[in-house]
């Protein structure tokens, strides 16, 4: 059975007519084209799919866009502002916290929320926030590193 | 050239696909959508072994939304294999399926549910044999044959190999240890599944898209399996989205994806399943091990012999060379003046295991590390101090041949024992295991022996420990994998009049960061930033051929001709600079975007001015480089097996406690010193280090491929425990440079080698903590707490394995040891000039 749906995604209002059981992650690479979210397991484990949804990073493999309608999704397309990068963004793109990069837009939105939530995190913090999003390359190093420096940055424009 | 001679080399700069990166733009082979793109299964065997009786696919035909469907019928009878000397794979089974998870039959469709519907209504009846699901198992079934080839029933590989006489210095030694060894398998996990497109048009040429590491090979093998002329086919390699090894292998999904797209006129696309992605696996072989090594009171070896026995999965893939490397690298790192090497590579009914991140050398290297550490204790040395003594000596030869350049190692050792607080804390925290292990029979690392007596610890049940290892890897293996004379890597470097520069290379960025290193090095040629110039890897189609990006072969074998192509282009544009400023082009220097001369530097022509009058002087510039490794493989049969252009070395300390009422290991720090020759930019060098020891501390904690009745345990990214940022210690990386002869502005491996040691090293560590030896990886709670309970029962308190299987290794090739000897020629190799 399909459905149509509107979903505002990155404060865009998208409308698709879709099979009902779709995941909000295969709408928005399939129908959407925003495939800058990505997939690691289909099934909750890996946070390479995490979305923003009204702010909260959501595991968009295992959402339906039904529930989503009328909320506000966050992907990494919609991370910069306009053509200015988030500062997490430019922190890891300094420091080299992104290798082969496919679990880089998961981590980067995580990574939004938490500082959007808390400013100026502890790096145990930083850890405790990411725990659910597995990387393979880095050793996380780099991530924490660059999480913490955009926090500084962000900090340091705030005042 | 000295460090600050150079202007883009040793920066910390982004790497060049960052960007792209981080805003989610980089399009991964699933990512790429094409119009009428047709979506294809696989269809996967249930049986760990059975014949094919029958495979009725009408059913899946019949069903609305299916393009195609296609068997083993459908394809030419053609088997492939990465390897020469081992083509046993199908693209689908015919006759017999070896695995679960062995590819079966193939659906198109209009989309993937529909195309993952036919595959189940295709009807395959079976005829099950029975399962060897282990190299005891294989070997005490030699009635019951995998495959038809190899070196005897169920073995794919018997090798040995002697150098010297070991029997001899075994004999003369003051101490001879025996010890056995068990490492188990693990796989790559890389975050992203591999996918695949395939668009066979209508002229007869055909494109595929893949998540590979190894583009070439996947060109080769799809001519020959598809039957149709390489010429015609053309392999873009999509940026990886992980491969640590695991997609070094051409594979069937690849295959049949081309085929289907031949069948019905549409690209087609493939991606793999997470559980797909475990049973295609590919990854570290499990390897049982024994050594026996002599020693002298003050810690020399005398000699070495190593059996290992690998449980090699279905098919060869890697195996042969995997064999090789659980014995021929061991050498490179102490003084072995005698060796004996026997392998065997065993074929069970499981996924085949191939390379994975050091593939073959971290197995030996656990049992060698460990073996140091409890021969220091017994002969009553310090760990750290044994190892110092007995670094190879640079360039000269190992008892196998190899020959090795430059070596870091001593001063890695000397970095990490100082950087822990070694020296302190092997006393300190050696004193609450003493206290509870059996008596030692040594000192526990020279400090002042019995303050424990008056030092109370609290009651903690964590107990400290802290323990080192050591390890060298390769810079790329020196022999290709068919033999041939060609280049292993080659680069064309473009320029035009717009000053734009243009790298072709067929490197593929794994997330190593090869388009960077091909930027960085090209830019420092040509006095220009990396953002100047612009990289196009992997397409075998456009670019030159590069063999893979595997091995740690790449900044050194792509780095190099991309020096040598820049070089040409630098020479080319200076003699028509020289002629217009009227000056010797030796005095010529390219820097700052700019060409001219130092000291009359107002005079300097902009580089796109400068091309422009090459351009006018010689026409359209465009010029190659090649690389081919240097011709050293030993004068023995299996002697193209280990050698490198040079090796790296890296030394590591953990420090970490354990709980003796659960069992669990914290891990607290890791200091980790890694001799790379030349820093070609720190930032990727520490990730790449620091990634390397992240997944060595899942191997040596928690993750294993392991099977019951023929199914994987644990086929998913939350069961296949791996770790997470609260199990990553803090890494403390120590780049060491000793500017290798061999290597691009001396540069050296850096993404495989600092896996090795730190599994060992916290093994070691957990002996100190604890007294107790784990004599085989992973280290899980339920076997600390085994070794725990064995010493309160009396017994010796170590958990690994207790048996060997019956096999009788064949009569070793007896060659003259060459220890000691003067290095081959260093910096000779072909296409120099």
């Amino acid at each position: 059975m399909k459905v149509r749906i509107a979903l505002t995604v990155n404060d865009e209002v998208h409308e698709a007519l879709v099979p009902v059981h779709k995941t909000l992650l295969e709408v928005l690479r399939e129908d959407l084209a925003l495939t800058g979210t990505k997939h690691g397991c289909e099934l909750g484990e890996c946070g390479t799919c995490t979305v923003l949804v009204d702010g909260q990073p959501v595991l968009s493999c295992l959402a339906l866009p039904l529930e989503t309608e009328g909320r506000r999704i966050t992907t990494i397309e919609g991370l910069a502002d306009g053509a200015r990068l988030h500062p997490l963004q430019q922190a890891f793109a300094e420091l080299g916290a992104a290798q082969c990069g496919y679990c880089t837009p998961g981590i980067l939105l995580t990574a939004a929320a938490l500082l959007r939530e808390r400013p100026s995190p502890t790096r145990q913090e930083v850890k405790e926030a990411l725990a659910g999003n597995l990387c393979r390359c880095t050793g996380y190093t780099k991530i924490l590193d660059a999480v913490e420096l955009a926090a500084l940055r962000m900090e340091r424009a705030r005042t | 050239m000295t460090k600050n001679d150079f202007a883009v080399v040793g920066q910390p700069l982004p790497k060049v696909d960052a960007w792209a990166k981080v805003v989610g733009e980089t399009r991964y082979a699933d990512d790429l959508f094409l119009p009428r793109m047709a979506y294809a299964k696989l269809l996967r065997s249930a049986h760990a072994h059975a014949r094919i009786r029958s495979i009725d696919t009408a059913r899946a035909r019949a069903l609305p939304g299916v393009y195609a469907v296609v068997t083993a019928a459908d394809l030419p009878p053609v088997k492939f294999g990465i390897l020469p000397v081992s083509q046993d794979e199908e693209a689908l089974c015919a006759d017999k399926v070896r695995m679960v998870g062995d590819p079966l039959a193939a659906v198109a469709a209009v989309d993937e549910e529909t195309a993952d519907l036919a595959c189940r209504l295709i009807d395959v009846t079976y005829e099950p044999l029975p399962a060897l699901m282990s190299i005891f198992d294989a070997l005490a079934h030699p009635e019951v044959r995998i495959h038809e080839y190899g070196d005897g029933p169920n073995v794919h590989k018997n090798v040995a190999l002697q150098f010297g006489d070991v029997d001899t210095a075994l004999a003369g030694a003051d101490l001879v240890r025996e010890d056995v060894f068990f490492f188990e398998g693990n796989t790559h996990l890389p975050m992203e599944q591999h996918a695949a497109v395939a668009h066979w048009t209508s002229d007869g040429k055909l494109t595929l898209w893949s998540s590979t590491q190894t583009p070439h090979y996947v060109h080769r093998v799809l001519a020959k399996v598809l039957a149709t002329p390489a010429a015609h086919i053309r392999v873009i390699a999509t940026p990886v989205g992980g491969g640590f090894g695991g997609k070094t292998d051409p594979f069937s999904h690849e295959i049949v994806a081309c085929q289907l797209s031949k069948l019905t006129g549409r690209p087609v696309k493939i991606a793999l399943t997470r559980e797909e992605v475990f049973y295609t696996h590919r990854g570290r072989h499990p390897v049982l091990m024994w050594i026996k090594t002599g020693f002298t009171k003050r810690g020399d070896i005398t000699g070495c012999h190593l059996r290992t026995w690998l449980d090699g999965g279905a098919y060869g893939s890697y195996g042969v060379a995997s064999t090789f490397y659980t014995g021929v690298i061991n050498p490179v790192t102490y003084k072995i003046p005698v060796y004996k090497f026997e392998g065997a590579r065993i074929f069970t009914n499981k996924p085949a295991c191939g390379p994975k991140r050091g593939h073959g050398t971290p197995q030996p290297r656990f049992a060698l590390e460990c073996q140091l550490d409890k021969a220091a204790e017994q002969l009553g040395l310090d760990p750290a101090d044994l190892r110092r003594r007995i670094v190879v000596e640079p360039y000269t030869k190992t008892a196998n041949h190899l020959t090795v350049t430059t070596i870091g190692l001593g001063e890695c050792i000397d970095k990490v024992v100082e950087a822990s607080g070694w020296r302190a804390k092997r006393t300190r925290y050696g004193v609450t295991a003493a206290m509870g292990s059996q008596p030692t029979g040594g000192s526990r690392g020279g400090g002042a022996g019995c303050t424990h007596l008056v030092q109370p610890e609290p009651p903690s049940p964590k107990k400290p420990g802290i323990g080192i290892a050591c390890s060298a890897y390769m810079t790329g293996a020196g022999t290709a994998i068919y033999w041939n004379d060609m280049p292993h890597s080659g680069v064309i470097v473009r320029a035009d009049r717009s000053g734009g520069v243009a790298i072709l290379c067929g490197a593929t960025d794994i997330g190593q960061g090869s388009d960077s290193v091909l930027a960085y090095l090209t830019a420092e040629v040509l006095g220009l930033e990396p953002v100047d110039v612009q990289v196009f890897p992997a397409d075998t189609s456009l670019t030159p051929v590069d063999l893979g990006s595997y091995s740690s072969r790449v900044t050194l074998m792509c780095g190099m001709a991309a020096i040598q192509a820049a070089g040409r282009l630098r020479d080319a544009i200076f003699k028509a600079v020289a002629r217009k400023l009227e000056v010797d082009p030796a005095a010529l220097v390219a820097r700052e975007r700019k060409i001219g001369v130092p000291d009359d530097w107002d005079k300097a022509v902009s580089f796109a001015r400068a091309v422009e009058l090459g351009e006018a002087m010689h026409g359209v510039l465009a010029f190659p480089g090649s690389y081919a490794p240097p011709k050293r493989a030993g004068k023995y049969k299996g002697g193209g097996v280990g050698p490198s252009p040079c090796y790296s070395y890296s030394a590591c300390v953990v420090e970490l406690t354990v709980d003796e009422e659960t069992g669990t290991v914290d891990l607290r720090d890791v200091w980790i010193a890694h001799d790379i020759g030349r820093t070609l930019n720190p930032l990727l060098a520490e990730g790449q280090v620091e990634g390397s020891i992240y997944m060595g501390i899942g191997e040596a904690l928690m993750e294993e491929q392991v099977f019951r009745k023929g199914l994987h345990k644990q086929p998913s990214m939350l069961e296949y425990k791996s770790p997470t940022t609260l199990e990553t210690p803090e890494i403390h990386t120590i780049l060491v440079e000793t500017d290798d002869p061999e290597g691009p502005f001396g540069a050296k491996e850096v993404g495989q080698g600092p896996l090795l040691p730190v599994i060992p090293a916290i093994a070691n560590a957990i002996h100190h903590a604890l007294g107790i030896r784990i004599d085989e990886v992973p280290i899980t709670p339920d076997k600390i707490l085994k070794a725990l309970e064995l010493r309160r029962r009396g017994k010796p308190p170590r958990v690994g394995p207790d048996r060997l299987p019956l096999f009788t290794f064949k009569d070793p090739l007896v060659v003259e040891s060459a220890f000691g000897q003067p290095a081959d020629a260093i910096g000779v190799r072909p296409f120099q000039s």
